[in-house]
């Protein structure tokens, strides 16, 4: 059965979809980072309930991070280059398969688990937004058909790196092919067709958090020094690294203010 | 040499008579909101007892605040930036709402509302966060005065590295107040724990803050603080701590828990910090040393090589001026009264105390009074009713040697200025044998006791020259996010019918209601341009305060 067979509905969901997507995404991506810095958090939960948290949250999210990974395998890199590296289709379906079993079992798991959590506990319920509500039910959708996906395809039938995966690519050089997704598999086509909407959802959702890696700790100093009215020289270890400022916080609404560097060529 | 200025409070826990209005007046301006119902910047707890939250002193269980690692070299207790890395999609040290506690109100529109009956009618608890009822098993204060202490007091840490007969002792009864607020560290490990750089230290006056449009809602802030000063916002999902009332302290007025303070017992000063042996400060090898390695740190701003520097340095010499008449320093440095709390959590604290002085225990009641001689005074410093190694386990890593100091100096003072006020020919060896000189004890009792406005508070002004006038924000809370932006992430919380039940909104009247609280703000129109409600740009309004939304 074919969700969406040839015409101008698949040109719609496999071509136009995609790129409204990724438009409203990205662009949602930019706008949020402009406009709304304070409202870019995971907004954690923890503090109200930890017991189950403690491990639905991190089978989730690790389970998420491999299946990321295995995504990342499974469609960007074509089929010639694994086997280039002398990895033969069936060595690479028992490794897909074994992979994204057990990344797909840690996700379904945890995401259960966190659902119950925030229908279980009154306190983590209160915290739930509509936003929150339409988020996880598009998630929900994409890991289900995503796990469905990968069981289906145990015997190998599905053959998505030859349709998918060019699928995929495809989109990306900008030259979009929907016909090769017309005869895959409908979960497959559920699949894809609900994380494109998953991608234009992020950046107005909780999952934004997921773009706010703080890789850049592990070198940082430990002790952040900031001059008052500044970013400057927030990531540096050492009192100084910017002039300070002994204006006050609230600036004037006549005057500008003056900057930074300004401000400490003055005499006190 | 590098130096910088830094913000600091002395409290002397003599005075404190627990009544918690610093708390209140605390909450009334920062944590009347939503997600902060359980929030409090400034509390005054009951020793011995165990704390807001529970147990908090008890680093083997919480992990805040640095330690040395084998090598000597100063790591956070909690683990490095891998370790918190791996861990971030579970901070395994975050303590729970029930550590603090479930924030509740009472239904009191039953008692007016509830049709009559044959039996009264009750108002139930009702939590602030769920709007359920509440089985009330602990809250804020829940051992105030030593309530249920039969049951709690022993678990408080502090008894942890103590005689079996202090903790004994214990039951003939002592108590003190503790009221605590961040110690706006010199080495804070609540900023050295944060992932993504969003809480630090002013270059210009120390104080810590939590940039809240950086902050991602990861933590470890929380956990990272010994004394559990960084508080989570469940509401925002954003960390929140005191910010030692930053604008007021900028106009040169007291934070609001010291202005009211009933006992008038807050001091707040500047000390000039080299802050370029911070880190070596906080490394010393023994705990005990701590003190003096911090005491060290804070420069003597009187010495024209320290002010030639600091002036260099970009600080105003407006600034040295009140470094030099600096209460804290003076309480610290200059007479050693004022001792840091828990200062083996390595943090360097700027929030300093005067131990208590206390009751007598039999024979050397009266001591005092009689002014009897040294030798037995200061042995009846060991019969004071809270025991010394109790003191010294809180302000001094155990260490009663400078505990012990400060109690003399006070005791001094005492009989010293007894004979001034009697008229009788004074005794300079009073002085001498604690090690002062009788003019130091004058200005001590002036410090201790009199406590005159101007003597607590040296505050300098930051350079109001490109000010605006502050009328304003009269009546408005200081915090503004919280209250026009519901949630962040979109939208209106579903779980709960009403999304403001319980008092969230009382946080910010409107603009310009409220009386001028000092003659020193001009009076004036508001100005229409500046709109001080879009602190985060969410509303879009005429002009957004960039550096907002520090909190
Ligand atoms: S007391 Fe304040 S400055 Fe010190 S670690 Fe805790 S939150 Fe940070
Ligand atoms: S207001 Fe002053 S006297 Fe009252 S509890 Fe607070 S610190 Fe103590």
């Amino acid at each position: 059965m074919n969700v969406l067979a040839a015409g101008t509905l698949s040109v719609a969901a496999y071509s136009v979809l995609p790129y409204v997507a990724l438009a409203v995404g990205i662009g949602g991506l930019i706008w949020r980072k402009k406009t709304d810095r304070f409202g870019w958090t995971a907004r954690s939960t923890e503090l109200l309930e930890s017991r189950v948290l403690r491990y639905a949250s991190v089978l989730f999210h690790f389970g998420v991070l491999a299946a990321i990974g295995g995504h990342v395998l499974g469609i960007l890199i074509p089929q010639s280059w694994t086997e280039a590296i002398g990895l033969s289709e069936e060595a690479y379906h028992v490794l897909a398969v074994v992979g994204g079993i057990s990344a797909g079992f840690a996700v379904v798991v945890g995401f259960a688990a966190l659902m119950y959590r925030r229908v279980r506990f009154p306190r983590v319920r209160v915290t739930t937004t509509r936003m929150d509500v339409v988020t996880f039910v598009v998630l929900g959708v994409a890991i289900a058909t995503g796990m469905l996906a990968t069981l289906i395809n145990i015997p190998d039938t599905v053959h998505y790196r030859e349709s998918v995966a060019p699928y995929f690519r495809q989109i990306f050089i900008l030259d979009p092919e929907p016909s090769l997704m017309e005869g895959v598999n409908w979960v497959f086509q559920t699949h894809v067709i609900v994380v494109w909407f998953l991608y234009a959802l992020w950046p107005f959702s909780r999952l934004i958090h997921a773009f706010t890696v703080p890789v850049g700790y592990i070198w940082r100093s430990p002790i952040v020094y900031r001059p008052r009215g500044g970013r400057s020289g927030a990531r540096t270890g050492t009192y100084g690294s910017g002039a300070p400022d002994y204006s006050p916080s609230i600036p004037s609404s006549r005057t500008s203010r003056p900057k930074t560097s300004e401000k400490a060529a003055q005499p006190h | 040499m590098k130096v910088r200025a830094q913000m600091g409070m002395v409290m002397n826990l003599d005075k404190c008579i627990g009544c918690h209005t610093c708390s209140v007046t605390c909450k009334n301006v920062w944590t009347n909101r939503r997600g902060t119902e359980y929030v409090w910047f400034n509390n005054v707890e009951t020793k011995p007892g165990r704390g807001y939250p529970v147990d908090y002193e008890d680093q083997s269980k919480w992990n805040g605040g640095w330690e040395l690692d084998r090598k000597g070299r100063l790591k956070l207790k909690a683990g490095g930036s891998l370790k918190k890395l791996a861990n971030i999609f579970y901070n395994p040290d975050l303590p729970d709402l029930d550590d603090y506690y479930d924030p509740w109100t009472y239904d009191y529109d039953k008692l007016i509302s509830s049709p009559s009956s044959d039996q009264q009618p009750v108002a139930r608890p009702k939590s602030q966060v769920t709007g359920k009822n509440l089985d009330l098993q602990w809250g804020p204060n829940w051992e105030d005065d030593l309530a249920g202490s039969a049951e709690h007091a022993a678990f408080d840490p502090n008894f942890k590295n103590i005689q079996e007969e202090v903790r004994q002792g214990f039951e003939d009864t002592f108590m003190i107040y503790l009221p605590r607020i961040c110690e706006h560290c010199i080495n804070p490990s609540c900023v050295a724990s944060c992932p993504s750089g969003a809480m630090y230290k002013r270059e210009e006056d120390g104080i810590v803050l939590v940039d809240q449009e950086a902050c991602r809602s990861w933590r470890f802030c929380v956990s990272g603080c010994p004394y559990k000063k960084v508080y989570f916002n469940w509401n925002t999902g954003k960390a929140e701590k005191c910010n030692f009332c930053f604008p007021r302290i900028e106009a040169g007025m007291p934070t609001i828990c010291s202005e009211t303070c009933v006992g008038r017992l807050r001091h707040l000063g500047v000390v000039l910090i080299d802050t370029d042996r911070v880190e070596a400060a906080a490394s010393v090898a023994d705990e005990k040393d701590l003190l003096d390695a911090q005491l060290d740190l804070m420069l003597d701003p009187d010495d024209p090589e320290v002010r030639a520097q600091a002036l260099r340095d970009g600080i105003p010499s407006d600034w040295l001026d009140a470094a030099s008449n600096s209460p804290v320093y003076a309480m610290a440095k200059k007479w050693r009264i004022a001792l840091p709390l828990h200062p083996e959590y390595r943090t360097l604290p700027m929030v300093w105390y005067v131990p208590p002085l206390s009751p007598l225990e039999s024979v050397g009641a009266g001591l005092i009074r009689e002014g009897g001689d040294e030798e037995n005074i200061f042995a009846a410093i060991d019969q004071m009713r809270i025991p010394i190694d109790y003191l010294a386990s809180i302000l001094a890593a155990g260490d009663t040697a400078p505990v012990r100091l400060s109690l003399e100096r006070l005791v001094a003072m005492r009989r010293y200025m007894r004979d001034v006020n009697l008229g009788d020919p004074v005794r300079p060896e009073i002085a001498s044998e604690a090690g002062m000189e009788p003019h130091e004890l004058e200005e001590m009792f002036r410090m201790v006791a009199i406590a005159d406005y101007d003597d607590r508070y040296v505050i300098p002004q930051r350079h109001g020259e490109v000010s605006r006038d502050a009328f304003v924000d009269q009546g408005s809370c200081g915090i503004d996010f919280a209250n026009g932006a519901p949630v962040p992430g979109m939208g209106e919380m579903t779980g709960f019918d009403d999304p403001d039940p319980y008092g969230g909104a009382l946080a910010c009247a409107s603009n310009g209601t409220a009386a001028p609280e000092s003659g020193a703000l001009a009076v004036e129109e508001p100005d229409p341009d500046f709109d001080i409600r879009n602190l985060l740009s969410r509303h879009g309004g005429p002009r957004p305060l960039k550096e907002g939304g520090d909190a």
